[in-house]
């Protein structure tokens, strides 16, 4: 049978571009197969997915050489609905894919067009919000959406009409833990249900392989680098070298000095056979030890019985208090819509609270502007498009620095530096709008870490990044962190970013506190776990399979051993 | 940013009506109280569009504010009117009855006041159209009906994109304004006149470059999903036009006809009571 | 001159539109007497002159018919076409400017786009909105001259400053092809 996609000897130049983003693909994807692909941000996965659903070259002119056929066909010859026929997408961008007034509208939009009868569109957004969960909101205007939920209606947005190829780009961006696993078991629905052909491409690895896929493509620098089954794949080194993250549990065996084969089945931590590495890993547990708890410090920001909504009668936020001490790195965690962002606007003061206080070193912030709170605390926004405000990389970057009139000569340095930690240094002369996602992302941190600011707060500073450049900018954030006793509130989904880089987790679940505490106890907490939609690491089902009694010991040793290792190579490096 | 009229779920006749039915209304009566200034129609007018307000069911608070707004600049115009021109009245009915002088060329003339009046009125006559338009009708509905009645799709889903954005729009230029506030951009009220300019360039500016990004983005996605594929689309908001709406629009165009018949009986657009 | 008009262009008209309507309470007083600088009218241009004639029209005729009713209650008619007016005219040289293509860079075009600007504004405040207001209101010659004459002012002005400049900015960064390497 012959391949619904395939590329062969396939490259792609943007029209701004000097270099080929894409160079010399081939590419085979038969019908029905699921196909994960993974790569560094900025590698050129997006680029090619919009070769697939026909955006390129049809939205983004450029040079093509090679072929490509969808269906057998040259997607030239079917335009972009043709292809529209065959292919669905989940944008990257899930802002500008919501184009109805109100969720059942967006969702119904592909219908619409299709002149699907009105009774059959009510049965099927139905159905398909039903699927995703979003039935509560279907007359709620984008707007009112949280990041996650946003996700969620533009993926019933793609699945309401029988397409043969579904496209995801980065579904799990924006999602909580378990509303990701309920993703991806969703995608696997799908394809059983109508054997759709799905590709899926996706940063958090080991999320994407909750349920098998048939191949993983790696892209590297415009390149297939491989396209091997996950096994196959896990057991390598390719994927550190790309330096994407491996799913924890291998990483741990590997640590361990275990050497898997593929044979092994190392897809899932549930299926894998794990006997001949146990004993290994529990050698390993007790050679090595965790890193020591911090001593106490000055609280620096202290919110007391908070409440906050939107709309009369819709609390958002109730009766939030917590303490955040001097040079602490707490994460706030909880799942969509819980109101993490909305707190971090609360204490920016971008919205009055309607009950309560929020004190910084002691003094109450109510009368400040949000420039004069803007000059101690530095909020990374959840969606860089809202921060991004100059034409260009480097004048952004600069911006805070010029109006505080700061000399030339430091904001070039100051710039130039903190562009090379977030890997934007090739790129500042570039335009923002010839960046990917995850660049643009990596900007606006960009833009507030260069101010240094007292308490610095990012709304999930690792979406859509690689584990690289997301490894660069935490350990960028634990140095300023130590040294200059930086406080760093991290909102975030990546369980493991808030294992391995706070001290602390503040737990949110619909608009409530729910706890207060270390990660590890977090996480172990079944009642919390669930209530707020967490998921604990594979490192908790590996300890457990080898018969370790206290996971949480296990998991603070590996991220210990991770950093000292890490520590180890930057020596190595210079 | 302020607070501005949008449609508000009830169930009224009138919310019931069909959304053409009401722009059909909504434009034929502007229509009509542009080009009368006869004062019996006027008053007319005014009565029927405050029952209909009434039967609206809208709340003071929906609409309030932007009426005490209204109410400023229409006194503001009737002043600046008189300031140019205190014999205008005169102009139009021809007679001049002096109540009482106030200084220089500035009487207040009986006809003056009638003019002026009249003025008022027609602001009255179309205000309630308004609100009642703005707050009773379902936008989306309204795209779908738009396209019902043979108008392209387009035109209704431009229009549907528009309402769409606009609380987007607003509510990201509050963002992009505290964005900019929290990194350091003073965008107080009482900065010099370049400084404002330059405030407002400093918001304008990302505005305009992510609505640019985002018209490729909407436009990208929309053709996904196969937005003008077909020369025809259903849509998920549809209603049928009923009875009600027949009868609404019929009543409309003879009313219309019948106002604009008595206006221009006797040649002029002007009811005179004054010869 | 090409006047396609294809999805784009449909969502250009509703996001401009929107843009336009949301920005309808900014205004920025100026040192002349009753005279407000509205930078939706800058916007207006900035699309007109990059998406071309239909969309400037519409824009302005839409944006400001919403924008009145949403915000101020009521439809001044006589001031919603003058507004369209002025976006069809810019728009119908948006060719000549080429703003997506980096052409809006050069003296030539940034030159025309005010020389046209002032040009239509002047037509439009001074001449057809009186006009319509006489026909429509029946209200003074002199009063409606000078509010002409305010608006005229204001216009110029703030497309002349915001407008070029939007025109300019987004010409610099449609980004020239074949320009982008990663330095090192
Ligand atoms: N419209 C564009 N014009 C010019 N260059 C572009 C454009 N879009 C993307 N690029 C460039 O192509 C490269 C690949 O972009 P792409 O979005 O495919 O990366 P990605 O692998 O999806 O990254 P991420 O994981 O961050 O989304 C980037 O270096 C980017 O600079
Ligand atoms: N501007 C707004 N107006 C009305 N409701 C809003 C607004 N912004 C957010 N909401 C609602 O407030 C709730 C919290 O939103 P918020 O963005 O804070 O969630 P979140 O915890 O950041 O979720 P996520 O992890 O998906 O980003 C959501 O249910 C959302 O529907
Ligand atoms: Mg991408
Ligand atoms: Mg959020």
């Amino acid at each position: 049978m012959e391949p619904i996609i395939e590329f062969k000897d396939f490259s792609f130049k943007y029209r701004a571009q000097k270099e080929p983003t894409l160079r010399n693909i081939n590419l085979s994807i038969m019908s029905g197969e699921k196909v994960l692909i993974v790569g560094p941000s900025g590698s050129g996965k997006s680029t090619l997915a919009h070769c697939i659903n026909g955006l390129v070259p049809f939205s983004w002119s450029g040079e093509i050489t090679g072929s490509l056929r969808i269906a057998g066909k040259n997607p030239a010859d079917l335009g972009l609905f043709g292809l529209s026929k065959i292919v669905g997408t989940v944008l990257q961008d899930t802002d500008g894919q919501f184009i109805g007034l109100t969720v059942a509208e967006d969702i119904a939009f592909a219908l619409e067009n299709d002149m699907t009868p009105q009774e059959e569109m009510f049965r099927k957004v139905n159905e398909v919000a039903e699927m995703v969960d979003v039935k509560g909101l279907l007359d709620h205007a984008p707007r009112e959406l949280s990041g996650g939920q946003k996700q969620r209606v533009s993926m019933a947005g793609v699945m309401v009409d029988d397409v043969k190829i579904l496209l995801f780009d980065e579904p799990l961006a924006n999602l909580d833990p378990a509303t990701g696993k309920r993703a991806i078991a969703m995608i696997d629905q799908i394809r059983e249900k109508r054997n759709t052909t799905i590709v899926i491409i996706e940063h958090r690895l080991e999320d994407a392989l909750y349920r098998d896929v048939d191949r993983i493509i790696v892209v590297g620098d415009g390149r297939i680098v491989t396209d091997t089954t996950p096994d196959e794949l896990l057991c390598g080194d390719i994927l550190n070298r790309q330096g994407i993250r491996e799913p924890l549990y291998v990483t741990a065996i590997k640590h361990a000095g275990g050497k898997i084969s593929p044979k092994d089945k190392p897809q899932h931590i549930e299926s894998m056979h794990l006997e001949p590495y146990a004993q290994k890993v529990r050698e390993w547990f007790d050679r090595t030890e965790a890193k020591k708890p911090k001593a106490d410090t000055p609280s620096v920001l202290k919110v007391e019985d908070l409440y906050f909504s939107y709309v009369e009668g819709r609390p958002i936020l109730q009766h939030i208090h917590f303490d955040i001490h001097k040079g602490e790195m707490v994460s706030i965690v909880g799942k969509n819509g819980a109101g993490k962002s909305t707190l971090s606007n609360l204490i920016c003061g971008f919205y009055e609270p309607t009950r309560g206080r929020i004190l910084l070193n002691g003094q109450d912030m109510a009368p400040l502007s949000i420039k004069e709170r803007g000059e101690k605390i530095g909020l990374v926004m959840q969606s860089p498009n809202q921060m991004i405000s100059k034409p260009m990389i480097f004048e952004e970057v600069a911006l805070g620095l010029q109006v505080r009139g700061v000399s030339q000569e430091e904001i070039g340095e100051r710039v130039n530096e903190t562009l090379k930690i977030c890997g934007l240094y090739p790129f500042r002369n570039w335009p923002v709008s010839a960046l990917s996602f995850g660049q643009k992302k990596r900007v606006s941190i960009a833009s507030i870490l260069v101010m240094k600011p007292e308490v610095l707060i990012l709304d999930e500073p690792t979406a859509g990044q690689d584990y690289r450049h997301y490894t660069e900018i935490m350990e960028f954030l634990k140095e300023i962190n130590e040294n200059s006793g930086i406080t760093i509130i991290m909102i975030t989904h990546d369980m493991h970013l808030m294992l391995e880089y706070t001290d602390r987790a503040i737990v949110i679940a619909d608009g409530h506190l729910i706890a207060d505490d270390t990660p590890a106890k977090v996480l172990t907490n079944e009642t919390i776990a669930d209530k707020a939609y967490l998921k604990k690491t594979s490192l908790y089902d590996l300890a457990l399979d080898c018969q370790i009694e206290d996971p949480s010991e296990f998991v603070e040793r590996f991220i210990a051993y991770e950093r000292e290792k890490r520590g180890k190579e930057d020596q190595g490096n210079g | 940013m302020a607070k501005i009229l949008s449609y508000e779920e009830k169930d009224t006749w009138i919310h019931r009506l069909s959304g053409v039915t009401k722009l059909i209304f909504f434009l034929l009566w502007c229509l009509t109280s542009m080009l009368t200034y006869d004062t019996r129609v006027l008053v007319v007018m005014l009565i029927f569009s405050l029952v209909v307000f009434k039967i609206s069911k809208t709340r003071w608070s929906q609409v309030g504010a932007v009426f005490k707004l209204v109410m400023v600049f229409l006194a503001f115009n009737v002043f600046a009117i008189y300031l140019f021109s205190p014999d205008q009245g005169t102009a139009i009915y021809g007679t001049r009855t002096v109540l009482f002088h106030i200084a220089g060329r500035y009487d207040v003339t009986l006809e003056q006041l009638f003019y002026e009046l009249n003025v008022v009125i027609k602001y009255f006559t179309i205000i309630p159209a308004v609100f009642m338009f703005l707050v009773t009708t379902n936008p989306s509905e309204f795209a779908a009906s738009m396209n019902k009645v043979g108008i392209s799709y387009n035109v209704g889903y431009a229009i549907s994109i528009a309402l769409r954005y606009i609380p987007d729009v607003q509510s990201e230029f509050t963002k992009i304004k505290h964005a900019q506030e929290a990194r350091g951009i003073e965008m107080s009220g009482k900065a010099s006149f370049i400084n404002r300019i330059k405030n407002t360039a400093a918001i304008i500016f990302p505005l305009i470059f992510s609505s640019m990004d985002r018209i490729d983005v909407v436009s990208n996605a929309m053709e996904l999903r196969g937005y003008g594929k077909h020369k025809k689309r259903t849509w998920y908001m549809e209603k049928k036009l009923l009875r009600n709406d027949y009868l609404t629009i019929g009543f409309t165009m003879l009313f219309t006809a019948a106002a604009l018949l008595i206006t221009f009986a006797d040649g002029s657009r002007f009811y005179n009571p004054f010869v | 001159m090409k006047f396609k008009f294809g999805i784009k262009e449909v969502v250009a008209i509703g996001i401009g539109t929107a843009l336009f309507v949301a920005l309808t309470e900014i205004q920025i007083p100026t040192p002349i007497p009753n005279t407000y600088l509205q930078p939706r009218m800058a916007v207006m241009a900035f699309l007109a002159a990059v998406f071309g004639p239909v969309v400037g029209g519409v824009v302005g005729i839409l944006g400001h018919a919403l924008g009145d009713a949403m915000f101020y209650g009521s439809v001044w008619w006589s001031w919603v076409f003058p507004d369209g007016l002025v976006g069809l005219v810019i728009g119908l040289f948006a060719a000549k400017y080429a703003v997506k293509e980096g052409g809006f860079t050069s003296t030539k075009a940034i030159v025309l786009f005010n020389v046209v600007q002032v040009a239509v504004n002047a037509a439009a405040w001074m001449l057809l909105a009186p006009a319509l207001d006489i026909l429509i209101y029946a209200e003074p010659m002199e009063k409606l001259l000078s509010q002409g004459a305010a608006a005229f002012l204001g216009n110029i002005l703030i497309i002349g400053i915001l407008g070029t400049l939007l025109c300019a900015g987004y010409s610099k960064i449609g980004a020239k092809s074949s320009s982008l390497t990663k330095e090192d």
